[in-house]
């Protein structure tokens, strides 16, 4: 743990803070967004916007994988379980309501869903088991180059895949570019840039003229990377810069890009609630599609006509925060949530719930 | 079920069904049984506490003196964990509940087995055994039980459900929300453990350091405690661990609290495992530590004491009541504030 505490020092977290209220003061009123739900837990669970200045809001964006599955996507688990099939997904997955139901529901009227840790347990699964196994993968680069290497080793002829993999960066232009929304800079996420490296973050930084700063996620991380991400605004500088450098490099996890790229291509699709992003949905290409679910099952789905007051997709684009939702906290809450945001640890509902709102 | 079913008030709807995360300990908790038991079973007897208290236990005052009664079932997978088994656990969470409603020499527990055909009998002893020597560690045995077998799948392995009894002189009982402004609030030892171990066992996590269950009995500590200072308020962190403990102090004395974070004691290989697992260990259950609430003058003196009693070794003052933010807990990580929540629902292992 002493590695761990070094990034939670309260001295040097609070230089960081003197630092930041000092460029505020000379930057005046900025919003910047982060990518990632890690970052907002990290900020939530040591209550760092206690400590930001006023002047500096540090919003939310499109980084939680659980939050921008959507809800087709969840129907069609709900689906494949229902027709007798063995679902494997990641835990928050389970109690994300679909259109009619979670997988938590089918599994309580007797459908077959297992948690799992990873993919690679998902094919333990599919050898111990006599028959099919579905893994409802999502997530973002960090789980996806996963479910790929397990695709590419040749799993047992009853396993599939049922892809809700994304790719983060085109949301960000998506994000970006929407009128409503003000970014003066993004903080990117560590972990997905361990995989895919700075590069991805170029076009973004290019087509909307905004610095992006690759950070980490323990406190000092953050703090860190709010620094570099406001010297550049307040000089104008709009470059992806590494503030992660003890995990990412510019070049990323070359071995892990080519099973991505390998297995997944890039095409456009829905993102809960914010829009159609274009080239963001992780589809199994041709090559892999023995072991695509969705050319192995033939998925029947009901209708998408859901209603509801839920601002998720406000939330997720980084326009709303949790406590403009009429739902937050009273119809809509973790023992009961009505949006994939207050499902996920990495929600920012959720988030918002567990650890309060205090500044 | 829908959202709305939660507004009902009173009762339950046709075809409303328990799920895992009522029984998780938790707001969730709370909210069934407010429902369906606190009205149900009378006022608090006078000068007392009754069930509506929601307390770890009742007081039944008398002629000379009070009754303090507690009781729970135990349920636990694997029944034998590292660091303790469901009879130890048994025996101390029932003692402990004694003890953190003041009753620390506890009379008599009784004990009602629930067993599953095709358990090991050598098992069952083992487990019986481990239950009595808690019991004698804490000076009480078990003198009235009962044994029940079900059919294989009709009980998950065994269910433990003991009661206890205790006598204090009237007006002694120690509550939740006895406590006042100003008021220290001390942690027998390090937290989390519990719960750490036993979900590290379930998962199959395997972790360098061995993780052990804090499972023992507190009420010599609580007693000691009594001895060296004044005690305004106790309550055992069990489910939801310390944040439920504090959360719940915080609540029923109208106070607010002050945690501060760096203050409280956490085991590097607790720690290192919650990291992992995605937990906190403010809100995972302890089964061997008390969160006392002493007058502010008394504090140190009872955390010196507390800290030479066998069990006592790593107690903490980690933080104090204030009249600010009534029924609410504040923590102070270091570098920042934010509020100390209840958890909600079921603890699951963090995924991504």
């Amino acid at each position: 743990m002493t590695g761990a505490l070094e990034f939670r020092d309260p001295d040097r977290a609070g230089r960081l803070v003197d630092r930041l209220e000092a460029l505020v003061a000379d930057t005046g009123p900025l919003r910047v967004m982060h990518v990632c739900g890690s970052h907002e837990e990290a900020i939530a669970e040591f209550g760092l916007r206690s400590v930001l200045p006023e002047g500096l809001t540090v919003a939310m964006g499109p980084g939680c994988p659980v939050c921008v599955t959507d809800l087709p996507e969840v129907d069609e688990a709900v689906a494949l379980a229902k027709a007798g099939h063995t679902v494997a997904t990641y835990g928050d997955m389970v109690r994300v309501p679909g259109t009619e139901s979670s997988l938590a529901d089918a599994s309580a009227a007797g459908a077959n869903v297992r948690t799992v840790y990873s993919a690679g347990e998902a094919v333990d699964l599919a050898e111990e088991l006599d028959r099919e196994v579905v893994f409802f993968a999502t997530g973002f680069e960090t789980t996806a180059a996963p479910t790929a290497t397990v695709l590419r080793e040749g799993p047992p002829s009853n396993f599939s895949v049922l892809s809700a993999h994304k790719y983060v960066p085109p949301a960000m232009d998506v994000v970006a570019g929407h009128p409503d929304t003000r970014v003066d800079g993004f903080l990117a996420a560590g972990h997905a840039a361990t995989i895919t490296g700075t590069d991805p973050f170029e076009g973004v930084v290019e087509r909307h003229d905004l610095p992006v700063v690759v950070g980490g996620f323990e406190p000092l991380d953050v703090l860190l990377g709010l620094v570099r991400l406001v010297e550049d605004v307040r000089d104008g500088t709009a470059t992806v810069t590494n503030a992660y450098p003890r995990c990412v490099s510019d070049a990323g996890n070359p071995a892990a890009q080519a099973a991505l790229w390998e297995v997944f291509e890039r095409v456009p699709g829905e993102w809960r609630g914010i829009a159609e992003v274009p080239d963001a949905t992780l589809r199994i290409r041709e090559a892999y599609a023995g072991y695509d679910a969705r050319r192995r099952f033939d998925i029947e789905t009901p209708d998408d006509d859901r209603t509801t007051d839920c601002i998720c997709g406000e939330i997720m684009a980084g326009r709303a925060g949790p406590e403009d939702c009429p739902l937050f906290g009273e119809e809509c809450t973790p023992q009961n949530p009505v949006g994939a945001c207050m499902v996920s640890d990495e929600g920012p509902c959720r988030i918002t719930r567990e650890y309060g709102g205090r500044r | 079920m829908t959202a709305s079913d939660l507004d009902t008030g009173g009762g339950a709807d046709d075809g409303e069904v328990v799920t895992a995360a009522h029984g998780a300990g938790t707001d969730r908790t709370r909210e069934l049984l407010d429902r369906v038991v606190a009205d149900r079973f009378g006022d608090a007897p006078d000068g007392g506490v009754g069930l509506a208290a929601m307390d770890d236990g009742a007081v039944i005052p008398d002629a000379t003196g009070a009754t303090v009664v507690t009781t729970d079932s135990h349920v636990v997978t694997p029944v034998e964990f590292p660091g303790g088994d469901i009879g130890r656990l048994a025996a101390c969470g029932t003692v402990n509940d004694l003890a953190a409603m003041g009753a620390t020499d506890p009379v008599a527990l009784t004990s009602a087995v629930v067993i599953e055909a095709g358990m090991p009998v050598a098992t069952v002893d083992r487990v019986l055994e481990s239950m009595a020597a808690a019991c004698e560690a804490a000076g009480c045995t078990v003198r009235s039980g009962d044994t029940k077998v079900m059919g294989s799948g009709e009980v998950d392995g065994l269910v433990l459900t003991t009661t206890g009894v205790g006598r204090i002189e009237r007006g002694t009982q120690l509550t939740a929300g006895g406590l006042s402004p100003g008021d220290r609030l001390l942690v027998t030892g390090p937290v989390g453990d519990h719960g750490i171990a036993l979900l590290a066992a379930r998962e199959g996590f395997d972790f360098e350091t061995p993780l052990e269950s804090d499972v023992r009995p507190v009420n010599g500590l609580v007693a000691a405690a009594r001895e060296a200072g004044t005690v305004t308020a106790a309550t055992d962190p069990t489910r939801g661990g310390l944040a439920n403990a504090v959360n719940e102090m915080a609540t029923a004395g109208g106070v607010g609290v002050r945690v501060d974070r760096r203050s409280v004691p956490v085991d590097d290989a607790t720690a290192g495992a919650a990291e992992v697992l995605g937990l906190d260990p403010l809100t995972v259950a302890c089964e061997g530590r008390m969160v006392l609430a002493v007058e502010e003058s008394d504090a140190t003196a009872v955390r010196n004491r507390l800290r030479a009693e066998p069990g006592g070794e790593r107690t903490a003052i980690v933080g104090r009541a204030v009249a600010d933010h009534p029924g609410d807990v504040v923590l102070d990580t270091g570098l920042g504030e934010r509020y100390l929540t209840v958890p909600s629902g079921e603890q699951r292992p963090r995924i991504c």
